[in-house]
């Protein structure tokens, strides 16, 4: 029987009343796994995506009738969680034990029946493992919880001013959204035992009590988000540049630590209502707008009148505005200079261009405020100015999510651009942006990259080898996610490098996280200025050339992402090198051996 | 002792016991995964059991606190880090030795140093990445960090500054003599931190002694020489109290059962303080240590690690069960013990003429911290006395240093560098700043629930204030702080203890004495600093009103009845009344 709400979603889904009623009924008969599959599968180009239909880990959580979540500092409530999950096998119930820590979206969605205990600590805070999951608690990015029954056994010691505060704050949003509560609340002083096992019992003769209803009727419960998914996938996503999705901001974070010479930005986006399927190896982009601070530097460094019309796309537009939304008054380019040096007849600046090396000296760091300020247009008109101008392009960034793990986000790593030239702070025009945007309403005007060459292999018992320092990880992380959701079989290696392990390591607790559950297999890493020599990915590689080439020789896929100037040419020429040293071949033949991993779709990159 | 409970927790099978036994035993002596995880350059900590491996060769992993909630937003690991404590007998060091150490605290760790209240010196800071080249530095220079934490014993303290007389002199080679003699075997140490070549095949029988699980706790030894007891000698494992007549060393009082450790709230752990066992001459001193170490290798409690320390051991089974136990296994009792007396466990700041017309300069050095501040270089200073000072560094119990055995013609120069660097003690210090120590805490320690060296200082400028309105600015009133109920800068035993709860929340104890044999007793429970004023202010303007001549403030808070005199460190948790009962 479908919901309410289930019904809501197909009264508005893009078919004939006749289709609906057949999807619906094939739908009803899936289990959450294969509608997870079946979601991925219609939103993948073609047959790409490789899911196999392994069961998905809200499949297995299915059958338990209570989820028990613990969060703990000192071990207390851990205790009592665990005392309680063993009565519930004592008595054949199925339940399942959750560590807050590793409590993800999906557990609660797929969940009936949570059991929350959770201690108090500092003055008033969460136990330190479930700092996250209050943070995802009070941010919830459109968790509902309607389905879901619950209860709260807080722990704290009546000698603190907030007393069970955590607990208390827990109880509070879990009915905030929507969840409801089978048994008030029970708090626990420092004496808790007595409380505590009078409180066991109590839930463990209610949960058994109507578990048995709840067994009956469990093929019955829908997972959250299945359909939805299926709806928009069959949607095509009608956004591009210039009709963008102004995507919310969930999450606005730093991943650079303290003493970082970067600033890195994990970067949520809502795509909610969107309509946009992506994969992993995707890229978002962003229409870019320039700072009116620096669009005013401009203007004051000529005698420009900011209200003069000039043409954007066969319209009538003023310079000022012009300058914000359509051209790129940034890094001059070597034919914006000539360009330049013609309209306005200078002789030294052409002369330049006779010169690729002064030229490029003369330009590096150079914006085009330098310029006019050097060189001022004289006699040139606003429109004509305006005509050699190059427009301002939009800036992409691989999507660091998998769609499989978070529906309605895409997630972004933005490493925000800036530095001095010309005795003037430089500003990146869409990666500061992003960084000033806050999670309080504000919004990023984005559409959808599709990128075709950057994808998973089709098979998922290929192993896979990444490299991807700095920003470069971005699209691993999608991988890493989708082939853990889809239980891919095939190994994951990770190379990652950036300058200091200590604050530079981007994701470094989840990719450690992962190695732990298994899910990245192996992982190098480079710290290029954690000692007096520079030690970068590609001295990693050629370290690990033994096993990369076994690697390679079993029919793993390699992927390069990242730097485009320095690093993707050194990774290729170490490739060359594993493939001549391990495969015992002649440079030659290496070459072949590489270029033939490309001709395969084997070898891909995605550099910038 | 409930009756039937004849096996020796030793004895009982691994898995009775609690899971740290089951690491020890498996670390092939202590060896665990370390080669491995100190290698993994994907994180900067090691493995969890091997963490607790490391704890044997003076290494704790910690990470820095006051970054940990921003870098898990970050999805950074915490920012691991490690410290090492010297293994540093006796509580001395050469000159030269100091200034090896210095270097390497400006190069691996911080550039600071922490002097601690077991006399040695602590590097904080230490990436994963330096930790074996900190390690070999430190010996290179002749020192170890074997054994300064772990279940072992631990560096054995005595009475600070072996130059002052030939009585401290020879207390201090005593320590040397029992600490090598508890000393771990295993080659463990000299494997993973120092390149030394694994053995083949593994060795079975590397700790004839400890065995493959070690102690079931830490083990602290403390020799003091009467009438100072700047050990804090009762509140050790095992105490040894020297009796001098006329400058020589007749023997020492054995004392027994004694710690600081608790936690709060659980009645079970308690702060207590030794008991005087009988006496015994000073060649029987290593063999009484060994002894006694045993009986709590063999009758430590080893499933319930807040029960492990041999203070419980002592308390649950009684003296007369462990003089009873140590005779039958010394085939010979302690002799009666003798009398002696303390009057303080503070340091003499300053400069003092030692037995053979040497001087020796104590310098205050607040909480331990070495490191340079604008209004006090110490770690410079240090560093150019150490420079031109032919002489001994000798760390006190208190958080300070003596520099020891400076001839009379070169007292000038050593004078000069204490004052052009602007660290001498006479810049005005009061009586309770002289008196103060607070523990490490925030940032680096595991454990803080509270602030306690970062925060001390700035609690004591306001406190001076308070002494200094009531005429009591010279008085010497010791006050000390820690940031969790361990008890690490040994607060149990201060007048004035003020004990971490939560973030600028503590219980406040009154009523030690001045000289180390009376626990103090709680006042107040999880205050913050405006009613830790309102009461100290009220209290000192009572004391300073109402004392008799030459009456200590603990005394005094006793004699008022403000707080009962805790007697017994069983009652130390329970309300006065319910210890009755129990009785
Ligand atoms: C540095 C020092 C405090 C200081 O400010 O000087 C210190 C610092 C620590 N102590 Fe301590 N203890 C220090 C003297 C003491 C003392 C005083 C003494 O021994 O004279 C005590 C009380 C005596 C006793 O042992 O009962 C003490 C009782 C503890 C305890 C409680 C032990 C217990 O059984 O009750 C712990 C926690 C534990 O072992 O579980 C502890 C643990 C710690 C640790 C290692 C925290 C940990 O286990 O993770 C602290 C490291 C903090 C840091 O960042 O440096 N420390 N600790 C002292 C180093 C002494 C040394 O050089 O060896
Ligand atoms: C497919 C693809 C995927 C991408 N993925 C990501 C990603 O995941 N994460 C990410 O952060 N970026 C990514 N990028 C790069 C991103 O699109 C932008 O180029 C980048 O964020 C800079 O844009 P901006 O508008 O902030 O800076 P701009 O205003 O475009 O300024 C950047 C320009 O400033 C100049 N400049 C920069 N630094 C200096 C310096 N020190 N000295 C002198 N001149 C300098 C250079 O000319 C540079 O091109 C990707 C690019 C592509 C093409
Ligand atoms: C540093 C610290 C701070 C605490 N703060 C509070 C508090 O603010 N409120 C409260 O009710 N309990 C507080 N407590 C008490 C704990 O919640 C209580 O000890 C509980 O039993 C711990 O459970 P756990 O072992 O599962 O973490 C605090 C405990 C500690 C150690
Ligand atoms: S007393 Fe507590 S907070 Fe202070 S150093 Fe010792 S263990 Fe850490």
């Amino acid at each position: 029987m479908p919901n309410p709400k289930e019904r809501d979603e197909w009264a508005h889904a893009p078919f004939e009343a006749a289709t609906i009623e057949r999807l619906r009924a094939l739908v009803a008969d899936l289990d959450a796994g294969q509608r997870l599959w079946l979601s991925g599968f219609l939103a993948g180009s073609s047959g790409a995506v490789s899911a196999a239909s392994a069961p998905s880990a809200s499949a297995t959580a299915q059958r338990s009738v209570a989820t028990i979540l613990y969060g703990s500092q000192s071990g207390n409530s851990e205790r009592i969680a665990r005392l309680l999950h063993d009565k519930f096998k004592e008595r054949q119930v199925e339940a399942t034990l959750l560590d807050m820590m590793d409590c993800k979206k999906a557990h609660l969605e797929s969940a009936q029946r949570l059991i929350v205990i959770v201690s108090t600590h500092g003055d008033g805070d969460p136990p330190d493992r479930a700092m996250a999951f209050a943070d995802f608690l009070s941010h919830p990015k459109g968790l509902r919880l309607g389905h879901l029954s619950y209860c709260v056994l807080a722990l704290g010691d009546s000698s603190y001013e907030k007393f069970c505060e955590t607990g208390r704050q827990f109880d509070a949003r879990l009915e905030a959204l929507g969840a409801k509560r089978f048994r008030p609340r029970e708090e626990c002083d420092v004496e808790f035992d007595l409380v505590a096992r009078r409180w066991i019992d109590d839930v463990l003769t209610h949960v058994v009590a109507s578990s048995n209803a709840g067994v009956q009727s469990n093929g019955e419960i829908a997972p959250r988000g299945g359909d939805a998914e299926i709806r928009s996938a069959t949607v095509s996503t009608a956004h591009t540049r210039r009709n963008p999705f102004h995507a919310g901001i969930l999450t606005n974070q730093r991943l650079t630590g303290r003493d970082s010479s970067k600033d890195v930005r994990h970067i949520e986006l809502s795509l909610e209502d969107s309509h946009i399927r992506y994969e992993p190896g995707d890229a978002v982009g962003v229409v870019p707008k320039n700072r009116p601070d620096a669009v005013d530097a401009l203007l004051n460094a000529t005698a420009f009148r900011p209200q003069a019309l000039v043409r954007v796309d066969s319209q009538e537009t003023e310079l000022r505005s012009a300058l914000i939304e359509h051209f790129d008054i940034g890094p001059v380019t070597p034919a914006l200079l000539q360009r330049y040096a013609a309209a306005t007849g200078s002789s030294p600046l052409a002369e330049l261009g006779r010169s690729p090396d002064a030229e490029r000296r003369y330009l590096y760091g150079r914006h085009l405020v330098d310029l006019v300020r050097e060189y001022p247009p004289a006699g040139l008109a606003e429109a004509a100015f305006a005509q050699l101008l190059r427009p301002l392009a939009p800036r992409l960034y691989s999507i660091a999510s998998s769609q499989k793990s978070a529906p309605d986000e895409a997630h972004l790593t933005v490493s925000v651009v800036q530095y001095e030239s010309f005795n003037a702070p430089r500003y990146g025009v869409v990666s500061n942006h992003l960084a000033d945007l806050a999670t309080d309403g504000a919004s990023a005007p984005i559409y959808l990259h599709r990128n075709g060459g950057f994808r998973l292999p089709a098979d998922p018992r290929t192993p896979i080898i990444m490299v991807g320092p700095g920003t470069g990880v971005a699209p691993f992380r999608a991988f890493v996610a989708e082939r853990e959701l889809t239980g891919a079989g095939g190994h994951n290696w990770l190379f990652y490098g950036d300058r200091q392990f200590a604050s530079d390591f981007l994701y470094q607790a989840e990719w450690l996280d992962a190695r732990k559950r298994g899910t990245l297999h192996r992982i190098d890493v480079a710290f290029s200025r954690d000692q007096a020599e520079k030690i970068y990915v590609q001295h990693r590689l050629r370290e690990r050339g033994a096993e990369l080439w076994a690697w390679l020789q079993e029919g793993a896929n390699f992927y390069v992402c990242g730097d485009a100037e320095r690093m993707a040419p050194d990774v290729h020429a170490a490739l060359i090198d594993v493939a001549r040293i391990h495969g015992a071949l002649t440079e030659e033949r290496a070459l072949d051996y590489v270029t033939g991993l490309q001709r395969d779709r084997r070898y891909q990159k995605d550099v910038y | 002792m409930a009756a039937g409970e004849h096996v020796m927790p030793r004895a009982l099978p691994l898995e009775e016991l609690n899971p740290n036994e089951r690491i020890k035993h498996g670390s092939r002596f202590l060896r665990g995964t370390l080669m491995e995880t100190l290698a993994d350059p994907v994180t900067g900590a090691v493995s969890e059991a091997d963490g607790l491996l490391t704890k044997f060769f003076g290494i704790y992993q910690q990470d820095d606190r006051d970054q940990r909630d921003e870098r898990r937003r970050s999805k950074l690991e915490p920012k691991y880090q490690f410290m090492a404590r010297v293994r540093l007998p006796g509580g001395a060091c050469t000159a030269a030795q100091w200034l090896a150490l210095d270097g390497l605290a400006r190069q691996y760790a911080g550039n600071t140093l922490r002097l601690t209240t077991r006399q040695t010196f602590q590097f904080h800071h230490v990436s994963k990445r330096n930790l074996r080249a900190l390690i070999q530095g430190i010996n290179a220079a002749g020192l170890d960090t074997i054994a300064a934490c772990g279940d072992v014993n631990r560096n054995v303290i005595c009475s600070a500054n072996s130059l002052q007389s030939p009585a401290h002199a020879e207390v201090s080679r005593l320590a040397h003599d029992i600490g090598a003699r508890l000393l771990p075997r295993t080659g463990a140490y000299r494997e993973v931190f120092l390149g030394s070549p694994a053995p083949e095949p593994p060795p079975d029988d590397e700790e004839p002694m400890y065995g493959s699980t070690y102690l079931p706790r830490k083990f602290k030894i403390a020799l003091a020489v009467p009438p100072q007891n700047d050990v804090d000698v009762f509140a050790h494992d095992l105490g040894f109290i020297a009796i001098v007549e006329n400058g020589a060393i007749l023997g020492y009082n054995v004392c027994v059962g004694g710690g600081m450790g608790m936690t709060h709230k659980a009645s079970a752990t308690f702060p207590r303080l030794s008991e005087v066992a009988g006496f015994c001459t000073p060649d029987e001193v290593p063999d009484v240590a060994e002894q006694t170490l045993c009986i709590q290798r063999d009758y430590g409690d080893r499933k319930d690690r807040a029960h492990a320390r041999f203070k419980y051991t002592i308390e649950d089974r009684g003296l007369d069960w462990f003089r009873e136990e140590l005779a039958a296994r010394r085939g010979r009792a302690l002799q009666a013990a003798r009398p002696f007396r303390f009057d303080s466990s503070a340091d003499r700041l300053g400069w003092l003429q030692g037995a053979d017309g040497h001087w020796h300069y104590t310098l205050f050095v607040e909480n331990g911290r070495l490191a340079d501040t604008a209004k006090r270089p110490l770690l410079t200073g240090l560093r150019a006395i150490a420079s031109v000072h032919p002489g001994v560094f000798a760390l006190t119990t208190n958080q300070n240093v003596t520099i020891a055995g400076v001839s009379e013609a070169d007292r000038p120069a050593i004078e000069a560098l204490l004052t052009s660097h602007g660290i001498a003690n006479d810049g005005y210090i009061s009586g309770i700043r002289q008196n103060s120590m607070a523990c490490v805490a925030l940032p680096t320690c595991a454990l803080a629930m509270a602030e306690a060296e970062r925060y001390l200082p700035s609690l004591v400028d306001k406190v001076e204030q308070i002494v200094s309105q009531a005429g009591l600015a010279d008085d010497p009133i010791t006050i000390r702080m820690s940031g969790c109920p361990n008890g690490c800068p040994r607060p149990y035993l201060a007048e004035i203890a003020l004990v971490g709860k939560a973030p600028g929340r503590y219980n406040l104890y009154l009523g030690a004495s001045a000289n180390g044999d009376r626990l103090n007793a709680l006042f107040r429970e999880n205050i913050a600093e405006a009613e830790i004023l309102t009461e100290l202010d009220s209290l000192l303007r009572r004391y300073a009103a109402e004392r008799t001549p030459g009456e200590r403030f603990g005394d005094f808070t006793v004699r008022a009845a403000v707080v009962p005199a805790m007697v017994n460190g069983r009652d130390f948790q329970r309300a006065p009344d319910s210890s009755r009962s129990i009785g």
